[in-house]
């Protein structure tokens, strides 16, 4: 009787409602982060984890594909920024006023590439992208009175195919992000700042790009992690995880490799030590630059 | 004098007003073209032999005399393979109900009670929530998935499913969405007796019902299309969804890409008959997210 008191009360309530959260947090999170970090000194086998201190690291400098994977990891995740981010912001500005028509028609077909799994949508592109005249990208190419390439056998043209694919997925989330945070922009600024006679490039730099900069940030942040943990795109795109001279390997690609497919789980989670490494500095560097923190004091 | 020419400029105004609205609608079925082109490109693809996607690689053909339903009527015919397709199918049914269930009912609860009460550890809990969304899922992977060997799940759709059970994005969007509820609703329950529980369940989820909506078809999309983690866990073949038994046809001499392609367009259907019928609540969804920053 006691018990249920306890329970019932109003104190009590928030923790119960709570603690499937902290009972996930503590068990799947808390508990495999300080498990990557400390397999990641150590040399595990089937029964056996020794330690060996920075061994991994050590290796890690040194292994050239290594490097290569995160080469294309940061390559991929600055262009995708690059493209992700101000055209699906142009577009939502266009959306979001009134001279387009049949709005919803194009925000929803916009949308649908997100809805195709990765390996629908990778088995796609890479069938487009095939090396054969016949596939529709060199189709295209012999239209424009240009030979033949083969388009995943070449790093640079593997990375036109590769952001492509990316943009096809992203463009219409992302400019749903960006319509969602115009739509919390006050239309009387506008409506004043045309009163004032502003011009639509003025309205946009002076109005809409500053009250969208937390939309901005957002995206941005998450952009800049998805980007450098992108695998399932390139694993697709190559119907698997090799790929000629590793040219669409990525760090969690080589995670996978050497965790999964190698079953050295030390060395893999060293790898994914230092993505996580990486992805906390390059955001916290962004969010800093961008006064997010700042704000938060005040 | 000034009249007529103000009469002109609005003229001026109204025929640049059309211009400007073609363009830009004009620009966006464009867009929009160009983004359904491969899923086009594929279905036409998927009523032909999927040997000469092998062969030739994927581009439109539209010449109708050399398209037949055979991969169709393969996919429907009764025989192993198509069995096999049809248990993917329903293995991915049943793993995208079982998670958007579950996952909305505990995020509901988490995010109520972290929103709905002032406690000590409120600020902290919130926080915590934010932090889980700064690591990628991947690093956490390999030991999340030694752990799940050692829980012996492995292999099982709970194993599947409760690492993602509480889906930092979706408390987050339930948190925002009941911030603007009014909280006297549950002094109003107290006073008539309702406890703490009974005032969660019976007045306030019948108000929060617009938030399920939302959440449920972003969980939904995720669950379906979700590939990697259930790549690792599910080992016997008769747990395959249908992200990882489409990935098993990709094999670079098999005679499977009949079945790949003509399965690959009907595994597309289901999500997007939710997302039709849902996609009105999607905006809202993701207003969740952006607006924190």
């Amino acid at each position: 009787m006691k018990f249920k008191k306890f329970l019932y009360s109003q104190k009590t309530a928030p923790y119960v409602f709570a603690l499937p959260f902290i009972l996930s947090f503590v068990i799947f999170w808390i508990y495999p982060l300080i498990s990557a970090i400390v397999m990641s000194f150590q040399d595990i086998g089937a029964v056996t984890a020794d330690w060996v201190g920075l061994k991994n690291y050590a290796k890690l400098l040194k292994d050239n594909v290594f490097h290569t994977a995160v080469i294309n990891s940061f390559e991929y995740m600055l262009f995708t920024c690059a493209l992700l981010i101000p055209f699906p912001m142009l577009f939502a500005v266009l959306m979001d006023s009134n001279i387009v028509k049949a709005k919803g028609v194009w925000k929803a077909m916009l949308y649908v590439p997100a809805l195709t799994s990765v390996v629908i949508s990778g088995t796609l592109f890479r069938l487009m992208f095939s090396e054969y005249r016949t596939g529709q990208m060199n189709v295209v190419l012999s239209i424009l009175g240009m030979a033949p390439v083969k388009w995943l056998k070449i790093k640079w043209t593997s990375e036109i195919a590769l952001l492509l694919l990316c943009c096809w997925r992203w463009t219409g989330v992302n400019m749903l992000y960006f319509l969602s945070g115009l739509k919390s922009i006050d239309k009387e600024l506008y409506e004043s700042a045309e009163i004032d006679g502003a011009s639509f490039g003025a309205k946009l730099r002076y109005i809409t790009l500053p009250l969208l900069r937390p939309t901005t940030i957002y995206v941005l942040t998450i952009s800049i992690y998805a980007g450098l943990a992108m695998f399932l795109e390139s694993f697709m795109l190559w119907a698997g995880n090799s790929s000629p001279h590793n040219i669409g390997l990525t760090i969690v690609g080589y995670l996978y490799k050497r965790g999964i497919e190698k079953n050295d789980m030390g060395y893999a989670c060293a790898v994914g030590v230092v993505l996580m490494v990486l992805g906390l500095a390059i955001n916290f560097v962004q969010l800093g630059l961008n006064g997010s923190f700042q704000k938060e004091d005040r | 004098m000034a009249v007529r020419a103000s009469s002109k400029d609005r003229r001026g105004m109204r025929a640049r007003r059309l211009v400007g609205s073609v363009l830009a609608t004009g620009w966006f079925v464009f867009l929009s073209l160009v983004v359904f082109f491969p899923i086009f490109a594929g279905a036409v693809a998927s009523f032909r032999p999927g040997v000469e996607l092998i062969r030739r690689g994927l581009s439109v053909n539209l010449d109708v005399s050399t398209m037949n339903l055979n991969n169709y009527n393969y996919l429907f015919s009764g025989n192993a393979d198509s069995r096999k397709y049809w248990m993917w199918f329903r293995n991915s049914m049943y793993l995208t109900i079982v998670t958007v269930v579950l996952t909305l009912l505990i995020c509901y609860f988490v995010a109520y009670g972290i929103t709905m009460y002032e406690f000590r550890l409120k600020r902290v809990l919130f926080f915590l929530v934010i932090a889980t969304m700064m690591v990628p899922f991947e690093i956490l992977m390999l030991p999340l998935y030694r752990e799940i060997i050692s829980m012996r799940l492995i292999n099982t759709t709970a194993g599947v499913i409760l690492p993602g059970l509480c889906g930092a994005s979706t408390i987050f969007f339930f948190h925002q969405y009941m911030s603007s509820l009014p909280r006297e609703l549950l002094d109003a329950g107290r006073i008539d007796g309702a406890n703490e529980y009974r005032i969660c369940v019976g007045i306030m989820l019948p108000i929060t019902k617009p938030a399920f909506s939302a959440m449920a078809i972003l969980c939904a999309m995720g669950a379906w299309n979700n590939m990697l983690w259930p790549l690792l866990i599910y080992r016997s073949a008769d747990r395959f969804t249908l992200t990882i038994g489409l990935n098993t046809l990709l094999t670079p001499y098999g005679n499977n890409y009949d079945m790949l392609i003509a399965g690959s367009m009907l595994a597309i259907l289901p999500i997007l008959a939710v997302f039709l019928l849902f996609q009105r609540y999607i905006i809202d969804g993701m207003t969740a997210g952006a607006v924190k920053g």
